[in-house]
């Protein structure tokens, strides 16, 4: 029988350590499939994040570097100024890139450096057990927030593909999610097309991914993509911000 | 080849290339922004990687990211940006990658000072970062030395998979002297195929390499600190280096001290002798691994009175040095930590006053 859908060979056979719902591993898989159809795995480099992905090496068969929490934009730097040959990209979480890695960000950004980040945006700290992120939302509640963000104090959830795409550098800078199948056909081919820039030496790449965190919202896997169409959605917008000329 | 003048901090940059390094990441600091400036139009001449990053904890990883895909890589700083890249050594020596790191030692704590001091010896040697790790440590004590050791550092980073680190201070970066570039210490590249994450097809692999230093099982954790363990007691057989001073007279005082500072010292030993005081000097290359046996043996003369750490800094080097004596014979420290580098009737007159 012929078999019409597998599992990408980027992808390892293992068991998910992700939680029920987590949008982590579709994100995982989107990567999978476009390097297995750019045909880059055996030149591929991934930097794992401080993170609940701190593991994604585990997920993937080509090489990963493992950072500290927010540098993966400056080891990916280090790899592609001294091997321009790989495709290289970090994945990385709001905290690991929003909030103790913004200088590494921005800067890889500004400086062109051609490679791809993956930014995945659940508005809290996973890892870590449910801390306020940089892109907590208002009045949302975390354990570090217990009363709800007061932006007052700890001011606006910042919208990094907004962010980025103020450089004056070019580079491809786009929103998406993967909360439901018709976004996820999206979100991958901006994947696809951040990683096609980077085999063409063309620019900087950031894919921001509005994605799920049940366990540390509270919510139910049903729940969490309800509350993050509704409430992440509206002030996180969709769409590319910027594109190469 | 015969011999150039060049600042120190030129020649360190020179030497990484001489050496076969040709990837560069930095951010200024004085005293060693010479070493920018002259590599940001020397590396691109000798085709290789010069950037200047946003800031040192940046470079410092982009120092790891390069190590880690397998490349003969380093990076020049002085003490407040060796405290930013302190997190990211750890990560290094913890992931097991070769690089080399280029200390220019100014005053401290907090912004300090910009002149010459030994104050960073502690960091260097017990670790500034976090964790079990320590780095292989050399200190010059003349441009020339600077060059050698920065010669050095690469196969020997390479060979340990470890960050070696070459503690200078801010004399050693400034000042010009007489320098040629050995022929002799061109770093061969080592077949890192086994580790690196280099990229699959170029090593036509088919299994993945990860570079990490994050081990969840403690079983894991404790054996990776355990190979680290064995390369540092390896370095501590194999690498000690060390100088000495007038060991043969029959000397009532022994000089421990490094760097900068052993080079007043010699002028200071000289002229005791024609007052009649026989003083000798060790003088430690390696601050790690520290030639302990070295000073044991030497404090051990029939009638060596005293061992006197001599340093550029609060006494830093002391408990080593008493380490290394075992309290066979009584240590004093004499020193300045603000810059200034003690004058040899100074030390002359400390040197006198323990008679
Ligand atoms: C220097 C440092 N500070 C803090 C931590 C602790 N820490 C680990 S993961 C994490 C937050 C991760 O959150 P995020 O980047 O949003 O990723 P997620 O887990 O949500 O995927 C923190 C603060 C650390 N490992 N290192
Ligand atoms: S804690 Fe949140 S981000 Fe982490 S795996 Fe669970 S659901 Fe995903």
């Amino acid at each position: 029988m012929a078999k019409t859908f597998m599992k990408p060979e980027a992808l390892s056979d293992q068991h998910t350590h992700y939680c029920p719902g987590c949008t982590h591993g579709v994100i995982h898989r989107l990567i999978a499939e476009v390097i297995d159809e750019l045909g880059i795995r055996g030149r591929s480099v991934g930097i794992a994040p401080v993170g609940c992905a701190v593991l994604a090496y585990n997920y993937f068969t080509f090489d990963f570097q493992e950072a500290a929490h927010g540098r993966a934009p400056a080891m990916a730097t280090g790899i592609k100024r001294v091997r321009p040959d790989l495709m290289v990209f970090t994945y990385q979480g709001d905290g690991d890139l929003a909030s103790i890695g913004m200088g590494e960000i921005v800067h890889a950004a500004n400086r062109g450096e051609k490679f791809v980040s993956i930014f995945v945006n659940n508005a809290v700290y996973g890892m870590t057990g449910g801390q306020m992120a940089p892109t907590t939302m208002p009045g949302q509640r975390t354990t570090t927030s217990p009363f709800g963000r007061n932006v007052e104090d700890s001011g606006m959830p910042i919208k990094v593909a907004e962010l980025l795409s103020s450089l004056q550098t070019p580079g491809y800078i786009t929103r998406q999610t993967v909360l439901k199948p018709k976004y996820i056909v999206k979100a991958k081919k901006a994947i696809k097309k951040a990683f096609t820039y980077q085999l063409e030496g063309r620019c900087f790449s950031m894919v921001e991914v509005v994605s799920t965190c049940p366990t540390n919202w509270g919510l139910t896997p049903h729940e969490a993509i309800q509350w993050a169409e509704d409430t992440l959605l509206s002030y996180y917008e969709l769409g590319d911000y910027k594109v190469p000329e | 080849m015969s011999k150039v003048l060049m600042k120190g901090n030129e020649a360190i940059g020179e030497a990484a290339i001489r050496a076969g390094c040709l990837n560069y990441f930095a951010y200024p600091i004085t005293p060693q922004s010479e070493v920018a400036e002259y590599l940001a139009h020397r590396m691109p001449e000798a085709g290789g990687v010069f950037l200047q990053g946003e800031s040192e904890v940046a470079v410092s990883y982009m120092i790891f990211g390069a190590a880690g895909c397998g490349a003969i890589v380093f990076t020049t700083s002085s003490s407040p940006g060796i405290s930013l890249m302190s997190e990211a050594i750890s990560y290094i020596a913890g992931a097991q990658c070769p690089a080399v790191f280029v200390n220019i030692v100014r005053g401290g704590p907090g912004l300090g000072g910009i002149q010459p001091s030994q104050a960073d010896y502690l960091q260097a040697t017990k670790g500034g970062g976090h964790g079990d790790y320590r780095l292989l440590v050399m200190a010059p004590a003349s441009v020339q030395e600077a060059v050698e050791m920065v010669m050095m550092a690469f196969p020997l980073a390479e060979k340990y998979r470890n960050p070696v680190m070459i503690l200078g201070d801010g004399l050693i970066g400034q000042m010009m002297e007489p320098v040629d570039f050995p022929e002799n210490l061109k770093t061969e590249p080592t077949n890192k195929d086994d580790w690196a994450s280099n990229g699959m097809d170029t090593r036509g692999a088919n299994s993945p390499n990860i570079v990490k230093s994050l081990f969840l099982d403690n079983k894991l954790l404790n054996d990776n600190n355990m190979a680290l363990k064995a390369k540092y007691d390896r370095m501590k057989k194999e690498e000690v280096r060390y100088d000495t001073y007038n060991l043969d007279a029959d000397y009532e005082m022994l000089i421990v001290s490094f760097g900068t500072m052993s080079r007043v010292n010699r002028t200071a030993i000289d002229n005791l002798k024609e007052e009649g005081l026989e003083v000798a000097m060790i003088r430690p290359m390696t601050l790690f691994p520290f030639p302990e046996e070295a000073i044991r043996q030497a404090s051990l003369k029939e009638n060596c009175k005293a061992v006197l750490s001599i340093e550029m800094n609060m006494g830093q080097m002391v408990e080593d040095v008493e380490r290394s004596v075992q309290g066979k014979v009584p240590v004093k420290w004499y020193g300045t930590c603000g810059g200034d580098v003690p004058t040899p009737e100074e030390i002359m007159n400390f040197i006198k006053e323990q008679k």
